[in-house]
């Protein structure tokens, strides 16, 4: 037996025996996902126990190096737990900020020590993080930012406010852009600095959106204390960590929604509330919309396979983070507004059990933002146009 | 598979790339057009292909090919899009070949496609008797008669139609229009008795024809496969017919925007070049995005042959149906940004939305791609 193969088995055994029944299930709605952090409340016992056993093998960061808790997986290892996990429907242990963004930049740009202090517990899914990148006055124009960091010495004194803050209010540290030296050009003098959201000065506020819900927060930084030693990267050159992070993000974002983990494809919606009559769905105009969104999304999907083979095989132009992000959150719009003709009526049920709590049109209205989000559409195509085009 | 090109097809790519721009550039058409050409194409054009091994690729190697593979071929027929290059290899080397070699015999394998691998002979493929792409409603006759067969009926828009050695025809031996059982294929010399080929003048300038058949006997070794069961291999000829037609737009949609792009760095307008305005950077970004969507769909389709993959029949539609789209956005947006001079005959853009939508429409355009792909996917 090849290498692979026994890892293949024992990733199976080991899943077999320590991924609990119901994380087998689909996930149901944005509720039941797992975010971890010191203010947590499991759905379950058994939502915790498999974020806390999948943490403890590093596995919620398979691809990290194990001196930071992550599990030290080749691609090739990493890949078969993904086929492991998901002949099991397992699901996800943790959903994180940590992994998918600052863990990240850490490793490309954080120091020893900051490496060592916060990744473990990143994969362990002790410590939630948010993001403070935005502010009221610097959204598309986001090197406009006006946060200050004034210089004490060994520390910052941080005052200003930050918007768009991602479950702020639920999170524990922040990394957060700030401007650390106002006599430099825009892009410079923006440095990106860690800390914990109880330090005192801190304020989230939940802010309420078009769906009801608040997964976003503005958040008020008060004469914040912020060590240096807690600046990733130097002092003044964070902008290109922050890009860095902001091509993850859009990452993130374009390949969000694409499916439900499990749930109904969209044209599987359609036959089970349109019916179908000889073959056909009935209503021939939604048909076609359904039939040209399942076109581009296919065509997406593979592009998306494309773009990572190509960067694999050391041949993609780089930079299709915008196009993904631009396209992908495109079509996630247009997927709502096919679901929303689909579902008539029962589509603007806004509560109650029955219609899974307005899950719908609270869903439907939540993707407006994830063309705005991250760049909107408009500034993805502005990268296009000017980074590969060469368009001035 | 990866999605991407290994190093054998990247290099057929390129070459082909260099052999096209040699030999067959977009002038070529232009000339072929104004001296009425009655072929469409350079006969010493396709000799020179031949010789490179083009018209073989498709070939399995026990019947003298190359047997390289339909990615391969699928980057040869995508520069034939950036070029708009007319020849045989569409209706011969692809149609001709994927129909013989998934229908035929022992015996016609070793005849037809040997000969097709050498250049000897060329194939057209007659499937469409109306104006919209349906052939389950193929009406057109084969009655069994004495040892063999007698062909009625007529069928449009076939491709190399007028100058074709052989034509692959599909006719019905039992049922009746719609029927998906009871059609045959037929392989039928151009120039027998009862053949009427009328060539039609048609808006890309490319070699099509009407064909009338009365009465034309055939023996029965001109049956390709098995009576009445004909439908499928003629489904399997046409969903690579449609992924190379996908490849082909692929190339106009990446030419008309490259040259575009190059113009909007270019143009002047207000003192500036009109690439400084934000309108048209959206729009060719937008368009570009599209171009990209369609790169890993045409791959992907082209590998699923290669592979055997059962699902080539739905990527063939999906495929067909976003080249369409994105040909017709392509062709238009080239026009619009080229704006006055886009009009003109002098430009080349021109040239291609006139080959854009003829091969648009032919074996289905994105009404009918779109139709058929939901259909396989069972509404």
């Amino acid at each position: 037996m090849s290498d692979l193969q026994a890892f293949r088995q024992q990733t199976r055994d080991w899943l077999e025996e320590n991924c609990p029944p119901s994380m087998r299930e689909p996930v149901k709605g944005g509720e039941s996902m797992c975010w971890g952090g010191r203010n947590f409340t499991f759905e379950s016992k058994e939502q915790q126990q498999w974020m806390e056993r999948m943490g403890a093998k590093g596995w919620t960061a398979p691809d990290w190096p194990t001196e930071y808790g992550g599990g030290g997986l080749n691609k090739a290892e990493h890949k078969i737990l993904r086929e492991e996990m998901s002949r099991l429907n397992a699901r996800s242990p943790l959903d994180s900020f940590g992994i998918w963004m600052i863990g990240p930049a850490l490793l490309k740009f954080g120091s020893e020590a900051l490496k060592q202090q916060h990744l473990p517990p990143i994969v362990r899914g002790e410590i939630r993080w948010c993001q403070g990148y935005s502010e009221p006055g610097a959204g598309s124009d986001l090197a406009g930012l006006q946060s200050k960091g004034e210089d004490r010495g060994d520390h910052f004194i941080a005052n200003g406010q930050k918007v768009w803050t991602s479950y702020g209010d639920k999170a524990d540290w922040m990394f957060c852009l700030l401007r650390t030296d106002s006599e430099a050009k825009k892009q410079m003098g923006i440095s990106l600095v860690l800390f914990d959201m109880l330090t005192p000065g801190v304020t989230p506020k939940p802010i309420k959106l078009i769906s009801g819900s608040s997964p976003f927060c503005e958040t008020f930084l008060d004469d914040v204390r912020v060590e240096k030693d807690q600046v990733v990267g130097e002092v003044n050159q964070g902008w290109t960590i922050a890009k860095y992070l902001l091509t993850h993000e859009r990452e993130m974002i374009g390949g969000m929604g694409m499916t439900d983990g499990g749930a109904e494809t969209l044209s599987q919606t359609a036959v089970r509330v349109m019916g179908v009559e000889q073959g056909r769905m009935n209503n021939p105009i939604l048909r076609a919309e359904v039939a040209k969104w399942e076109i581009d999304g296919a065509c997406f999907g593979l592009t998306a396979e494309r773009v990572t083979d190509e960067v694999k095989a050391g041949s993609g132009v780089g930079a299709t983070s915008a196009m993904l992000k631009y396209y992908g959150t495109e079509l996630n719009k247009r997927r709502f507004e096919t679901l929303l003709k689909i579902q008539g009526s029962d589509g603007m049920v806004w509560d109650g059990e029955a219609a899974n709590n307005g899950w719908l049109p609270r869903t439907w209205l939540r993707t407006k933002g994830n063309s705005i989000e991250g760049g909107t559409s408009e500034v993805q195509l502005n990268v296009i146009a000017k980074n590969i085009l060469g368009l001035g | 598979m990866a999605l991407v090109l290994d190093e054998e097809q990247q290099m057929l790519k390129e070459s082909a790339e260099g052999f096209l721009a040699e030999f067959a550039p977009l002038g070529e058409l232009r000339k072929q057009r104004d001296a009425g050409s009655q072929t469409g194409y350079a006969d010493n054009l396709w000799r020179q292909m031949a010789d490179m091994g083009w018209a073989a690729i498709l070939v399995p190697e026990e019947y003298g090919g190359l047997e390289f593979g339909h990615v391969g071929m699928g980057q040869i027929v995508e520069q034939t899009g950036r070029t708009l290059t007319a020849s045989p290899l569409f209706a011969t080397a692809v149609l001709g070949v994927t129909a013989i070699n998934t229908a035929g015999s022992e015996a016609q394998k070793t005849e037809l496609l040997g000969a097709i691998a050498s250049g000897e002979i060329t194939t057209a493929l007659a499937v469409d008797e109306k104006i919209h792409h349906a052939p389950t409603q193929i009406s057109m006759t084969a009655d069994k008669q004495g040892g063999g067969y007698v062909l009625n009926g007529a069928k449009r828009f076939v491709a190399d139609g007028s100058t074709a050695d052989k034509l692959i025809v599909a006719a019905r031996t039992a049922g009746e229009a719609g029927d998906m059982n009871g059609i045959s294929l037929f392989v039928v010399d151009r120039t027998a008795s009862g053949v009427e080929v009328e060539r039609t003048e048609m808006t890309d300038t490319r070699n099509y024809a009407n064909i009338s058949f009365n009465n034309v006997e055939v023996a029965e070794v001109a049956l390709l496969g098995e009576e009445g069961k004909g439908f499928k291999a003629l489904n399997a000829t046409l969903d690579a017919g449609n992924i190379y037609l996908a490849a082909e737009l692929l190339g106009i949609a990446q030419e008309t925007f490259d040259v575009t792009l190059q113009y909007l760095k270019e143009r002047k307008q207000f003192g500036v070049l009109i690439g400084s305005f934000q309108a048209l950077q959206h729009r060719a970004a937008h368009w570009w995005s599209e171009v990209e969507l369609c790169k890993s769909v045409v791959l992907k389709a082209l590998q699923a042959m290669d592979e055997g993959d059962k699902k080539s029949p739905a990527l063939a539609s999906i495929a067909k149906a976003k080249l369409c789209e994105v040909a017709e956005l392509a062709t238009n947006e080239a026009i619009q940004m080229h704006a006055g001079i886009g009009m003109t005959d002098e430009y080349d853009i021109g040239f291609f939305i006139k080959r854009a939508r003829s091969a648009q429409i032919m074996f289905g355009d994105n009404s009918y791609h779109t139709d058929r792909f939901a259909l396989l996917s069972g509404y």
